[in-house]
């Protein structure tokens, strides 16, 4: 048959990883012009089962079962010397990070005209001539520019556009990507999804689309795979395995993506909590001849969070989001405005704002001290502000409890937690201070769509026991309908809307938050119940 | 454009440096027992208190600190040095003089570590943890444990006294009248050696730099994608890694240039090079602080020089440098 | 605990913490083996090694015993490698730690000094350091201190200028902590697997550099140093070649030592570098 086709895939971990094998027993297909969605949460081994069809395994893993063959050629007994002529002329990959998947110090069209210059032996002209045109077939802006520039002049967008244009040069039978558009911005994205498709259509291409976002799944798939701890547990065609999942583990998945559970509105207090008013932020990097162009982070923002009330802020990154977050906590320095909390301007002093703002972390690895103990990291905000040891540490256990971890765990160093639950120790600290408003910058943006719905279902639960007030910081549209009451959408340091969520969802009013909200990938599968 | 700028802006920079270094180093040599003058008489024999008195008018030594040092700076600005006691001719005469040796030394040592180094460190990486990586890194290892100076004494044992393959010491055949192509060869057999000596430890640190980059290079996305490509694997480390593995090191000749230019004092003491390393020991020993000055100011604008070129060569290398 | 389990699994480790107990044993044991000053006269100059069972290393060019130098000399490396290297450490620490915190006006005055040092040859600094203030033990081994602290300053800020960003250093912040603590309790314990590893760089460099100045005579003429030995052979190069070579041999073995130790304690302390063996 044509087309890649894996039957009975198992590649092996090296000795001594947490489990014998990355991938078991793997089946799957892909036949021309047809988009098969290998979906899956981290270390489900979907990049392994990518790379092992690409013959770029990582060193230490190794296939040793199963068949894998590409439109009839068995590619298991090929050499390396003919897994390279295959790699980049018949089967191409994509790869997720655009920022690193280029080599930073070689032009765009060098790098796109490598292919034909490896495999057919063009000349530099001829391979320059030819990127050209594929770079315009990407639809990227000033092609002529974009082939002299080097990949750091070009935004994430454009790169995965240059990685697509560099993987389709020469017209290959099998297309694999591997998470294309995780790192990518929701607007960027829906456009890379649109490009990939309609260059699949054209060319009948077999594509292998490796994904965690259901979403994703949504918009793209003709059939899906899910994949759980190395096997494939289901295998469908997308409107089978979206609207009727069969298995346990793939029916949690598509239940834990935010945002189909929406909330009720429930009623607001009147009372303002934080309000922040004029806010700017100027980044001005001064060198030692010429200034920069100064970046206007944040311009002239205002907002209210109601007291025991969940804001969000969404926007795109560079929107000012992040600089917001870290401006409203005062570890940035503002060029204007005033924060106030609880009625009064946000004290100076370190000790005195610490029991009023908090704040939860985006990364869950760099947010712990690695070389102390999780209860002595909740513990020592108290101990600072006077609070006697002992007690401090009955308070942190106290905390680890609430926050449903395990409160003999303090003891335990932050390499012994799983992210989730790192997240969750880092939600204790915050709570320690007893802050009036706590600051969540993307906190469930690191981890898994399953951990996520737990980490949101915790902060809901905590806001009605504690009466919380959080200014939820977020890229996702759909984890701000899952958790919040109001939204700010903010771009370039500006904010565009902002209104109770359900009405800035139904009838967004500024064009921006329109298309933000087209763009979220599988709105269908979000109408769907 | 973009590159001349960007070093420009860098030598710019080091001139606040450069004045740091010498008030430092002129207020630090006010503090050595006994001057220029103490050391002249003693080389002459001694002499009475009235003699001392007026070689230091002479040498206007009899001004305060301040005033000294606002005389030692002024006259910098015009490259003027002093003048040397012991040598008898302006100091700037005598490091001129001495300049040449120094020079070509450290650029053929500097050569031959930076090329060895990125040779071994490449075969190294792309054979790491067999047989050649195990016996380059060892070596490296022992390289890097040297003492340079007792490399020297014992490849002169061996080559010169021993095989008498190579000449002992000095710049050149004393009173042969090489001329030509003829002299130019004499000196580089009388460079071999100094060569070796001086490069050595570099050898071993860039080598090991170049190993661990490689290594890290190989390991990241962008070589990943060259390879899904279907390039070879030569190609692959031609085209794309090694030009990104050789950052680190360039930027390492930068910081070690100093290191360098002081080890040369040693070698050429071995060597019994005509250098400025040499003339550094000997302005130590004859307590001609003029001299050690004069040197000190003169090594600090020949790293600043290195630094310069290696910037240079970095903005040329990496476009990402911010304009 | 995990660390010392790892540095005691590589081989290149284990090597080079026998080679570095083998020198501490020299020094240990030197008075007791050679209780006699080993700058006095003991035999006639210039015995080969083995030609007299007395001397086992022989004799150098006034008569001395090669052996007694060599295990009195160990102690001078030892304790000069360690003590600069403790005055580099700190120093380099300090400046790099406070720089690398505080940014800004701090970070700028800071690493213009250490430039500054950096851009004068280091060798050429402790010549002047030496005449200025002469050569006793005491004096040349704070230069060699005071040479060697910038490449640490450098390090520590690095490490410093990449922590301070880091969440959990900021969440510290929002907790109220105090500049001390962060820089102490949550900063520097990070930062300093690198700078310890570094530190075995320094103490070879400082062995280096005192064994450098000793072979030029400019070291302290009164204690026993392995490169003073270096340097009188030198005068009887062509013949007595060995004057020379056996204490040249001690500094090489000692410095890999020290360096293999600091391999091994970079494969404990970084595993990710750990790579296959």
């Amino acid at each position: 048959m044509k087309g890649l086709s894996v039957e009975g895939l198992t590649v092996r971990l090296p000795p001594g990883a947490d489990r014998a094998f990355a991938v078991e027993e793997v089946s799957l297909s892909v036949a021309p012009g047809e988009i098969l969605c290998v979906v899956g949460e981290s270390g489900s081994g979907k990049s392994v089962t990518a790379s092992a069809v690409m013959g770029l395994l990582a060193p230490g893993l190794s296939v040793t079962g199963g068949r894998m063959s590409l439109s009839g050629e068995d590619l298991r007994v090929k050499t390396p010397e003919e897994w390279r002529s295959l790699r980049g002329r018949r089967i191409a990959m994509v790869f997720q990070e655009p920022m690193t998947a280029l080599n930073p110090l070689m032009t765009v069209g060098r790098q796109i005209g490598e292919t034909w210059r490896t495999h057919l032996g063009l000349d530099a002209r001829e391979a320059s001539r030819r990127a050209l045109d594929a770079l315009r077939e990407v639809n990227l802006p000033d092609p002529e520019g974009a082939l002299r520039a080097f990949p750091h002049e070009l935004s994430g967008g454009q790169r995965q556009r240059v990685m697509i244009a560099m993987a389709l040069a020469l017209n290959p039978e099998v297309l694999v990507c591997d998470e294309p558009t995780t790192a990518l911005d929701v607007t960027t994205q829906a456009q890379v999804i649109a490009l990939i498709k309609e260059l699949q259509r054209r060319h009948g291409t077999a594509v292998l689309f490796i994904t965690h976002d259901f979403g994703v799944v949504a918009e793209i798939a003709d059939r899906v795979a899910v994949m759980q701890h190395g096997r494939v547990v289901e295998q469908g065609t997308a409107s089978e395995v979206l609207t009727a999942p069969r298995h346990a583990y793939t029916q949690a998945l598509l239940a834990a993506v935010p945002g189909r559970s929406a909330p009720p509105p429930r009623e607001l207090s009147s009372d303002i909590v934080l309000e922040v008013s004029g806010l700017t932020k100027t980044y001005a990097s001064r060198r030692l001849f010429r200034r920069r162009k100064p970046v206007r982070a944040l311009d002239n923002v205002s907002l209210a969070l109601r007291r025991g009330s969940t804001l969000a802020v969404v926007g795109e990154s560079g929107s000012g989001k992040s600089t917001l977050a870290r401006c409203v906590v005062r570890l940035l320095g503002t060029d204007g405005g005033e924060v106030r909390v609880a009625g009064a301007p946000l004290p100076k002093g370190r000790r005195a704002a610490a029991g009023l703002v908090q704040m939860v972390f985006q990364d869950p690895y760099a947010s712990l001290n690695p070389r102390r103990t999780a209860g002595a990291q909740v513990a020592q905000g108290p101990i600072a502000t006077g609070t006697p040891r002992r007690e401090a540490m009955a308070e942190a256990r106290r905390l680890f409890g609430l926050v449903g971890l395990d409160p003999e765990s303090v003891l335990r160093f932050p390499h012994e937690f799983s992210g989730g639950q790192r997240q969750r120790i880092g939600i204790a600290r915050a709570l320690a201070m007893q802050p009036s408003v706590l600051v969540a910058d993307e906190p469930v943006s690191a981890l898994d769509v399953s951990v996520q719905a737990q980490v949101l279902a915790l902060l809901r639960e905590l806001q009605g026991q504690l009466g919380l007030s959080i200014l939820f910081i977020t890229h996702d549209l759909r984890v701000a309908a899952q958790l919040c009451d109001e939204v700010v959408v903010m771009r370039n340091g500006v904010v565009e809307e902002q209104g109770p969520i359900r009405e800035v969802f139904e009838a967004p009013r500024h064009p921006y938050t329109r298309s933000l909200i087209e763009a979220i990938p599988g709105r269908r599968l979000m109408g769907v119940r | 454009m973009r590159v001349f700028r960007l070093a420009f802006g860098r030598l710019l920079a080091s001139l606040p440096t450069l004045v740091l270094i010498l008030v430092g180093m002129f207020l630090l040599l006010q503090l050595a027992p006994g001057d220029t003058v103490d050391a002249l008489l003693a080389q002459m024999g001694g002499g009475d208190a009235q003699l001392a008195e007026d070689l230091r008018r002479f040498y206007g030594l009899d001004l305060g600190i301040a005033a000294r040092l606002g005389q030692y700076l002024g006259r910098l600005v015009t490259l003027d040095l002093g003048f040397s006691a012991i040598y008898g001719k302006p100091v700037a005469t005598v490091i001129v003089e001495r300049l040449p040796a120094t020079l070509l030394l450290m650029v053929s040592a500097l050569s031959f570590a930076f090329f060895a180094g990125l040779l071994l460190g490449v075969v190294a990486a792309r054979r790491v943890n067999r047989w050649p990586d195990t016996l380059i890194s060892t070596l490296g290892l022992i390289f890097y444990a040297t003492p340079s100076f007792w490399f020297g004494l014992m490849a002169i044992v061996v080559f010169s006294v021993y095989l008498q393959w190579l000449p002992a010491g000095g710049f050149s055949e004393v009173g042969m009248g090489y001329t030509g192509l003829t002299a130019v060869l004499d000196t580089a057999r009388h460079l071999v050696l100094p060569t070796l000596t001086l490069g050595l430890i570099f050898l071993a640190i860039y080598l090991r730099i170049m190993r661990a980059s490689m290594l890290e290079v190989l390991s990241l996305d962008f070589v990943r994608t060259a390879r899904a490509k279907g390039l070879t694997e030569t190609r692959v480390v031609a085209r794309h890694v090694l030009r990104n593995a050789m950052l680190p090191m360039v930027t390492l000749i930068g910081l070690q240039a100093g290191t360098m230019l002081g080890g040369s004092v040693v070698v050429e003491s071995v060597f019994a090079l005509p250098g400025l390393g040499r003339l550094a020991y000997e302005s130590v020993v004859q307590r001609d602080l003029n001299t050690l000055l004069g040197i000190v100011f003169v090594s600090a604008i020949l790293v600043i020089v290195i630094n310069f070129l290696v910037d240079l060569l970095y903005a040329r290398l990496d476009p990402r440098i911010e304009a | 605990m995990r660390a010392l389990r790892a540095y005691l699994r590589s081989p290149a480790a284990i090597l080079g913490s026998l080679v570095v107990l083998a020198v501490l044993g020299m020094a240990l044991l030197a008075p007791v083996l050679y209780p006699n000053d080993p700058l006095g006269l003991a035999g006639r100059p210039l015995q080969w090694p083995g030609a007299n069972p007395r001397f086992p290393l022989g004799t150098d060019p006034s008569g001395r015993d090669i052996a007694a130098q060599l295990f009195h000399g160990a102690r001078i490396s030892l304790l000069i490698g360690l003590v600069a290297t403790g005055i580099a450490t700190a120093v380099g620490i300090a400046i790099g730690a406070l720089a690398g915190f505080y940014g800004g006006w701090a970070d700028t005055v800071l690493m213009r000094a250490t430039e500054a040092f950096q851009t004068l040859p280091n060798f050429l600094l402790l010549l002047v350091l030496v005449a200025v203030f002469g050569s006793t033990l005491t004096t040349v081994t704070v230069a060699v201190g005071v040479v060697s602290w910038p490449p640490v300053a450098r390090l520590t800020r690095a490490e410093f200028l990449t922590l301070r960003t880091r969440d959990f250093v900021q969440a510290g912040r929002l907790q109220g902590l105090s500049d001390a603590h962060l820089i102490l309790r949550e900063v520097l314990p990070n930062a300093l697997p690198p700078v310890i590893v570094y530190a075995s760089v320094v103490m070879a460099v400082a062995i280096l550099l005192e064994s450098a100045l000793a072979f030029l005579q400019l070291s302290d003429p009164n204690v026993p140093s392995w490169g003073n030995l270096i340097g009188l052979g030198r005068n009887v190069l062509r013949t007595e070649w060995y004057v020379s070579a056996i204490p040249g041999a001690a500094i090489l073995l000692t410095i890999l030592g020290v360096s293999l130790v600091g391999q091994g304690l970079n494969d404990a302390l970084n595993p990710r570098l750990a790579s296959g063996r």
